[in-house]
């Protein structure tokens, strides 16, 4: 990356006596996925523009337990949240933000059982926070006009009813949005979900994440929208096995806009 | 002897209602077999639910072709049920259409009947066509072959032949159609009986009102033994239902016990149990019917198998077998082999060697990606995912008995907290990249 990022730990911010308005959830796809990776960086990329006050845990970040507890391994998941919980109130804090739909419905949702009651936002959310807080501009973007498709991933739409923020972002860069044959509430899963991640698909006539990629060629979209670093690797692997790259581009929202700034 | 026929139907009546009532009862004592779990919270969410998804046929018209022909027969099956009011009064008092003194009001009433009774039929015979003639891939899936689908069949036999009878009935009633007061439908059929005599109609008009009642009550017991069980379930099931965000999944409370006791540096691991608490080993997850909870089992008896949750599963879509309609059948299958192993045990249960893995193979277990769309399409909120994800705990937790790459995947979650064999110490290095 040509610009240097301006990511402080909530270790530094707290050794110079400052509170963050929000931590950065960055999660372990974002923190180690080379695709995920370039979603964290063009988010701070957004924040660090906008001068959001935020930090992140750094090193101090541990997996949600999400892949874990839905794998069937309850303990692994409350040892991890639980940990994770005594790092973030130590930390005292109140609002978080992430890009990973599975790490924002473990927090949001399962977290505070546990002792962890968090305001939690998904990065659309946010970013349109901002937006209507005037804090970014998204009117000369160079997606005007791009025929554009969104992926709802499974843990932000079915799972917890975001469905308009990553739609009313890309609206105000007047992409020409067109929704799949299963979209919103009957988005079909791009394959991932349920730990499904980490391991083979069970035995079919077909991979899930090429029949959602179908789904998307349908539209004739030139770029698949995302909000999820899974359905992000899914759907450039299904892309792949349609051998429509150079013709079909996934791209996460956050990176939409941060081009688009 | 001119009380024989009041005192058959008083007799036929009581029997029919007395095997209900004993089949309500098993079905009670089967779904409590499920573990607690409260959902009595947010009472007037849970009656919105009720009004708006049960009562109020919401979800079902999210596919408007089987949605309207659904409303037709529900509204029909409700209204017409009316009618079978009057019928018991005749058939106590062995008057004839004792409502019949109502006047216009009454052929209002019947009027309505018939023209639904008339549309039930229509629905009920394209419902037939959808399944055995157009044979639309959800009723033709694997768990759908012998007794599913003869099931399906005979409801709507059943129907059919409930429909056409009351419709006869009134047609060879002759003094009803000589009233002419609310046989919009029946006069145009009264002409196919017109070379009979009058004593023949009344032969054939009597048969065609004990036929009518009798088959009432038939499908009334049918009820338990089918997937028809959703004409009542539904409310209760709906009441019921989850009110969470979909991807919120339970935490098990002794998990929690087990992790704040290890995470405790002042917890003595050696520590007794406190005298009198006496404690009960629990099971991780879910290894047969009766380490669900009782929500589980009641959606498992309200599934009515129509396919909705399958023809949408996208594990199902891509070839693979889990099919969330068919983890609900295997449910109510064993837990109705659970509930007669108990009748047969003197109210015991005795350990047959099986449990709900006979039923539900692992590979349709971790065939599913908890994408929740099975769940949003119910259109009775039935859960398939949580039956799900009870057993992969079991599978995990109990028998560590994971795919050997999900295995892989929590060691690195334990070891390094990420799901990839990377240092925690690099968290940090996609800033610089």
């Amino acid at each position: 990356m040509s610009e240097a990022l301006k990511v402080p730990t909530m270790a530094e911010m707290m050794a110079e006596d400052k509170t963050p308005d929000i931590l950065f959830w960055v999660g372990s796809a974002g923190s180690f996925d080379d695709r995920a990776k370039k979603i964290s960086r063009a988010f701070v990329k957004i924040l660090n523009k906008a001068n959001v006050n935020f930090a992140v845990l750094g090193t101090e970040e541990s997996s949600s337990g999400d892949a874990a507890k839905r794998a069937g391994n309850e303990f692994l998941f409350q040892m991890q949240a639980i940990t994770n919980i005594e790092v973030l109130n130590a930390y005292e804090v109140k609002k978080i933000v992430t890009c990973c739909p599975h790490s924002y419905n473990t927090i949001k949702n399962e977290y505070p059982e546990l002792g962890g009651t968090y305001e939690v936002y998904h990065h659309t959310e946010f970013l349109q926070q901002l937006l209507k807080a005037g804090k970014i501009s998204l009117s000369g973007g160079e997606y005007k006009g791009k025929r554009v498709t969104f992926h709802d991933p499974c843990y932000l739409g079915r799972a917890n009813s975001v469905f308009d923020a990553p739609r009313a972002l890309m609206n105000e860069m007047k992409v020409d949005l067109v929704e799949m044959k299963r979209s919103k509430l009957n988005s079909l899963c791009c394959g991932a979900g349920g730990a499904q991640m980490f391991k083979e698909p069970e035995k079919g006539d077909k991979d899930i994440n090429v029949l959602r990629t179908e789904d998307a060629m349908e539209t004739s979209a030139e770029i698949i929208a995302t909000g999820c670093p899974f359905c992000n690797t899914m759907m450039t692997d299904g892309v792949k096995a349609k051998e429509q790259e150079g013709k079909i581009e996934v791209l996460d929202v956050a990176e939409l806009v941060a081009r688009s700034l | 002897m001119q009380y024989i026929d009041n005192i058959l139907f008083v007799a036929l009546l009581a029997a029919g209602i007395w095997f209900f009532a004993k089949n309500i009862k098993t079905l009670i004592r089967n779904i409590k077999l499920g573990k607690d779990i409260d959902r009595t919270d947010n009472k007037p969410e849970r009656w919105k639910n009720m009004a708006k998804i049960a009562l109020g046929q919401g979800k079902m018209v999210r596919r408007p072709v089987s949605g309207i022909l659904h409303i037709i027969v529900y509204v029909g099956f409700i209204l017409i049920n009316i009618e079978v009011l009057e019928i018991i009064i005749d058939g106590i008092f062995g008057t004839h259409r004792a409502f019949s003194g109502m006047g216009a009001f009454y052929g209002f009433l019947i009027g309505n009947f018939e023209v639904l009774a008339f549309l039930v039929l229509v629905a009920v015979i394209i419902f037939w066509v959808r399944r055995n003639v157009i044979k639309i891939k959800r009723f033709w899936k694997d768990e759908m072959k012998g007794w599913p689908k003869s099931d399906g069949n005979m409801i709507l036999y059943f129907e059919m032949i409930l429909m056409t009878l009351f419709l006869i009935m009134n047609a060879t009633d002759v003094e009803f159609q000589a009233m002419n007061n609310g046989n919009v439908i029946s006069q145009y059929i009264t002409p196919l009986f017109s070379s009979m005599e009058t004593s023949t109609l009344h032969i054939i008009e009597r048969s065609a009102w004990w036929l009518h009642i009798v088959g009432i009550l038939i499908f009334l017991n049918y009820l338990y033994y089918s997937k028809h069980l959703h004409i009542l379930l539904a409310f209760p099931n709906t009441f019921y239902a989850n009110l969470k965000p979909k991807g919120q999944f339970t935490n098990d409370a002794n998990v929690t016990k087990e992790v704040k006791m290890m995470m405790d540096p002042s917890a003595d691991p050696y520590a007794m149990p406190e005298e009198g608490a006496e404690e009960e080993i629990a099971t991780f997850g879910a290894k047969d019917v009766t380490d669900l909870n009782w929500v589980n089992l009641l959606n498992a008896y309200t599934c009515t198998e129509c396919g909705r949750c399958t023809s949408e599963c996208p594990a199902n879509l891509t070839g693979k077998k889990l099919s969330p309609r068919k983890i609900m059948m295997d449910t109510r299958d064993r837990l109705e082999e659970v509930g007669k192993n108990i009748d047969a045990n003197n109210g015991e249960f005795k350990d047959d060697g099986k449990n709900l893995f006979d039923w539900i193979s692992k590979e349709e277990v971790w065939a599913c990606t908890s994408c929740n769309a099975c769940v949003e399409t119910c259109p009775v909120n039935i859960d398939p995912l949580g039956i799900i994800m009870e057993m992969r705990r079991y599978l995990v937790m109990e028998e560590s008995a994971a795919p050997a790459e999900l295995n892989n995947m929590m060691q690195n979650v334990e070891n390094n907290g990420a799901p990839w064999p990377y240092n925690q110490m690099d968290r940090m290095k996609w800033v610089d990249e």
